[in-house]
């Protein structure tokens, strides 16, 4: 039999449920495995094993509760996500001692599901970043090759998933930073639709943006994950209200869509029209491997029936300007409040008021995190925000417009989640442009605030790291791409466990 | 109209006014909204600025905007945004302002007021929501702290067009919005705890000249007395200025209440820049045709036409009318008194020489007197009946607001109750004629000053109870009969 961390998150609940082991078994499982690979990856900022191991133990003596749908389960946590008496640093020295005392809505439900906490994942400094390599404590590295990065800003999330740290986590996406890194380390992740999951909790980067969602091993296990997460919350107030919705609200039945496409893959997908946007299958710099491992999935779903129709995306071109200038303006609005007057890192003395918050900021912010400050600062100034601001919300209306169009015809779209496979560490250190780029395919689905499924298609067959394919669509319609991505998964080869931890 | 007090210049005011909302909880969470209190014992994560908290709109902040903005004859926008307005302050725990920008909730409306004899309309450009910030407390040498009680207090700003000439004029639309948001429940109006608190536009111009001078803007005044001080001094540095050949500068100026005078705060070039932009935590308000209509139908009659009502068609004095308006509830007080059938005056003077002045020598506000509109009415009755006498009633008043017992009953007990028997006072009318036959034959001579005199004989011997329109009667009766 497989190690118990080895396991999916599926499996490990039948074997939970049906008492083949304890939440104290599994969860010592998890720990062992993060101890035995944790100095390689550098995945965690915060170890909650002592707590996790108190939690398992109470589950086990109470017995299992299947009506919980994550009883006994050791999840992780991206660290910019609050949970109430356990450091949320969001990877930044401005919040090195911070501790809440409150969960994110999101934490509160994963919970209240039966799950266990075990740790606080590495990230990109308030999630600014496609690397991980932002983090003030250190990067996290890819398991499947210790030189390379593991994506980001959820690297740290997907590196401990795709390494068998924990079952599944949260992580945070606002132009493809749960999609990125998993790809890039062959774990499937959910950008949800913007208002599926609740904000509360979340440390802000870029609020019209943001969502919370899970990375996970399996279709199935993301679906499990995003089945307790999603809904809405009186606290969030862009978390939308579906009983408000207008009828012809699609299948909302995460787990059952995702376990009927792997059951009968042919049946998902038969008919289902799948839109090819030209923009990215022709994007400049789209490497080989990743074409050609994205294409052999399109011939997959094309075999099992779906219907590949090209579709275009015109002002595609514009998606990443747009989205640095809007995010970035959100940014500096949000990160306004690390001030060091009430928490986080404060400046000893200051000659005057000006000086006391610049001191606390520069020492408390890296260089990325300024450079978006500053960026939004600008884009915002008096006589400017009409040329960029203004500008770039007119592209985001024009973007969601395409989808639109797009989606009225296809079901779903389907692209790669990025143009190449995971990079060395440095790669983008002196080019923040290059650097912004990695986000091409993804920011443009934050930009139409639309739901996104990366999962992975095989290795490369020169790198012989992780491909993602990513799977776009309508608002609120999840349901769809559990399923069809479910089907797929189980058409395409396994990827099995990760080389470099082998 | 020229102000004289400027000699040859005209004075240009607008306002901008402050007004925090009477809600029961803060504007975006739902920490009590109560003045005061142990620094720092009224927050919660969103109001304190933590990380991760969000911002929640509070219905009945949006519904007191509406109803001021209606009461105000606004237009209201069916979609308004709240925007984030960005500055650094440590009492500001955001580091934006959550404020509307464009559109506010209420634009375009108008007020009508009297000032100086005069009726004056002043325009109103927007009405909008924002919140409120906390408060730095600086103590001597030591460290400066900062109490986040306030902080999240909801607020509207009312700014007006420049149509206030002069700081009079100012503070006469001052306290009429006063009055009229403390009338319509928006606000408890309580100056000195920055309930309502304005910025002064002021600019100056040659009288009788159309374009604007160049405008100072004096922030943050919170009393009427600040509001005719600053305005004061400004209107005069502002002509010394232009009269000796030079410009106003245009810049925010503080007034100091102690030396009367106004300093620069920073020029125009040394301004903010906010970085507005739309708040992406808040969807549009969006208000339905339904819930308008509805605060509209709500809306209670304007205080100066209620008191223009209680002088045509109630008969009451100006000073009368004016009082039971001004006081919040007291005109609400007096109409349920009214329905117990006495008249109105008599209510009124009841109220405002009974009630009124036994809770001032008390130290009570009215409303914590504990004395029903029906026992106020019933009061009015007795006396309009004739069963006591005016003096009677207000002789009884501290009696009557301390027990349950009625005004007749107390009057009774006391040998006070008014005597309305004719065949009890015609004796003593009779009497007292018999016994002063000289001052009877001085009456029918032509002396008929003198029945007065009778009517004081008579109420001596009913210990002052007899009904004085019933007195003069009979005794007439009997002198001229």
């Amino acid at each position: 039999m497989a190690e118990l961390y080895e396991l999916t998150l599926s499996q490990a609940r039948s074997a939970l449920l049906s008492r083949e082991c304890g939440a104290m078994e599994l969860t010592r499982a998890c720990c062992a495995r993060l101890r035995a690979t944790e100095d390689r990856l550098h995945a965690c900022l915060s170890l909650l094993e002592e707590e996790a191991l108190a939690q398992a133990k109470k589950l086990d003596e109470s017995g299992p509760e299947a009506h919980r749908p994550l009883w006994g389960m050791p999840l992780m946590l991206k660290d910019n996500i609050c949970l109430r008496g356990s450091p949320t640093t969001c990877a930044s020295a401005m919040l090195r001692d911070f501790v809440p005392f409150y969960d994110a809505e999101a934490a509160a439900r994963l919970k209240s599901a039966g799950a266990i906490i075990l740790a606080k994942n590495n990230l990109d400094e308030f999630a600014m970043g496609s690397t991980t390599e932002n983090s003030a404590f250190g990067r996290s590295a890819n398991p499947w090759d210790l030189g390379k990065v593991p994506g980001g800003s959820s690297g740290g999330s997907a590196a401990a998933v795709s390494a068998g740290q924990a079952f599944g986590a949260l992580g945070s996406d606002t132009g493809g930073s749960i999609r990125l890194p998993a790809a890039l380390c062959g774990c499937v992740g959910l950008k949800p639709t913007y208002g599926r999951v609740s904000r509360f909790g979340l440390v802000a980067f870029g609020s019209s943006f943001d969502q919370i969602g899970p990375l996970a091993r399996t279709v199935e296990d993301c679906a499990r994950l995003f089945e307790v997460i999603a809904g809405p919350d009186p606290k969030d107030s862009t978390s939308a209200r579906l009983d408000l919705y207008p009828e012809g609200l699609p299948e909302q039945n995460f787990v059952e869509a995702a376990q009927a496409g792997g059951r009968s893959p042919e049946e998902s997908l038969k008919g289902l029209a799948v839109g090819l946007p030209k923009e990215f299958w022709e994007q400049e710099g789209l490497s080989p491997e990743v074409a050609q491992n994205c294409r052999e999935a399109l011939q997959v779903l094309e075999r099992a029936g779906a219907e590949l129709v090209p579709v275009d995306l015109p002002h595609q071109k514009y998606a990443v300007a747009a989205y640095y200038i809007m995010s970035s303006a959100e940014a500096g609005a949000n990160l306004a409040r690390f001030d060091g007057v009430r928490y986080g890192l404060r400046a000893k003395a200051a000659a005057d008021l000006d000086s006391f918050f610049v001191s606390s900021r520069s020492r408390g912010f890296g260089p990325e995190v300024r450079r978006r400050i500053m960026l939004g600062a600008f884009v915002l100034s008096a006589g400017y925000y009409d040329a960029y601001y203004r500008k770039a919300a007119q592209i985001r209306r024009l973007l969601r417009d395409d989808f639109d169009r797009a989606l009225s015809r296809c079901r779903l779209l389907a692209a790669p989640v990025a143009t190449r496979t995971a990079w060395p560490f440095g790669f983008t250190e002196n080019d923040p442009l290059a650097a912004y780029k990695m986000d091409l395919f993804t920011v443009t689905l934050n930009l139409a605030g639309l739901p996104g499924l990366a999962l992975p298609v095989g290795l490369g067959a020169h790198s012989r790291l992780p491909v993602g394919l990513q799977l776009m669509g309508r608002p609120f319609d999840e349901a769809a791409l559990l399923r069809a991505g479910a089907a797929l998964e189980r058409l395409v080869p396994p990827l099995g466990a990760p080389a470099a931890l082998a | 109209m020229v102000n004289t007090g400027a000699g040859g210049w005209e004075t240009v005011i607008g306002l901008e006014v402050h007004t925090q909302l009477n809600t029961r909880t803060k504007l975006f969470c739902r920490c009590p909204n109560v003045f005061g209190g142990e620094p720092n014992t009224r927050v919660c994560p969103v109001c304190a600025g933590m990380p991760g908290a969000l911002p929640v709109i509070n219905s009945q902040a949006v519904r007191l905007a509406l109803r001021a903005g209606l009461a105000m004859g606004c237009s209201v926008n069916r979609s308004s945004l709240f925007s984030r307005k960005s500055y650094f302050y440590p009492d500001l725990p955001n580091g934006y302002q959550t404020s509307q920008w464009e559109p506010p909730i209420c634009s375009g409306g108008r007020v009508a007021l009297r000032s100086g004899g005069h009726e004056l309309g002043v325009r109103i450009n927007r009405l909008h929501l924002e919140n409120d910030a906390g408060k730095c407390l600086h103590a001597g040498d030591g460290p400066s702290l900062v109490d986040l009680n306030r902080a999240g207090t909801p607020l509207i700003e009312i700014v007006s067009e420049p149509d206030l000439r002069g700081p009079e004029e100012a503070v006469d639309f001052m306290r009429h919005l006063r009055r009229l948001l403390v009338y319509l429940g928006v606000t408890d109006g309580n100056m000195e705890e920055g309930s309502m608190r304005c910025d002064v536009n002021i600019s100056l111009r040659r009288a009788g000249t159309e374009v604007y001078g160049t405008r100072a803007e004096i922030k943050n005044l919170n009393s009427f007395n600040s509001i005719m001080g600053a305005s004061r001094h400004e209107q005069e540095r502002q002509r010394e200025i232009l009269e000796a050949g030079g410009e106003v500068l245009q810049e925010t100026r503080h007034y100091d209440p102690d030396t009367g005078l106004t300093r620069s705060m920073r020029s125009k070039e040394e301004a903010p820049d906010y970085r507005y932009f739309p708040c992406p935590d808040l969807p549009p308000v969006v208000l339905d045709a339904s819930l308008i209509e509805e605060i509209r139908a709500g809306l209670p009659e304007a205080p100066e036409a209620r008191q223009k009502r209680f002088e045509d068609a109630l008969g009451l004095n100006v000073e009368e009318a004016a009082m039971l308006v001004d006081s919040p509830g007291l005109a609400d007080y007096f109409e349920a008194a009214l329905r117990g059938g006495a008249g109105a005056k008599r209510v009124a003077t009841l109220i405002l020489g009974g009630l009124l002045p036994e809770c001032a020598r008390r130290g009570l506000d009215w409303t914590e007197a504990g004395f029903s509109p029906e026992r106020m009415g019933h009061t009015a009755l007795m006396v309009d009946e004739g069963r006591v006498s005016l003096r009677t009633a207000r002789e009884l008043w501290a009696e009557l607001m301390d027990g349950g017992l009625e005004v007749e009953v107390l009057a009774e007990r006391k040998g006070l109750l008014q005597v309305s028997d004719a065949t009890a006072l015609e004796e003593a009318a009779r009497e007292a004629v018999e016994a002063n036959p000289a001052e009877a034959a001085a009456y029918r001579a032509g002396k008929t000053k003198l029945l007065a005199f009778f009517v004081g004989q008579v109420m001596k011997a009913t210990r002052g109870a007899g009904n004085p329109a019933l007195v003069n009667e009979l005794l007439k009766k009997y002198l001229e009969g």
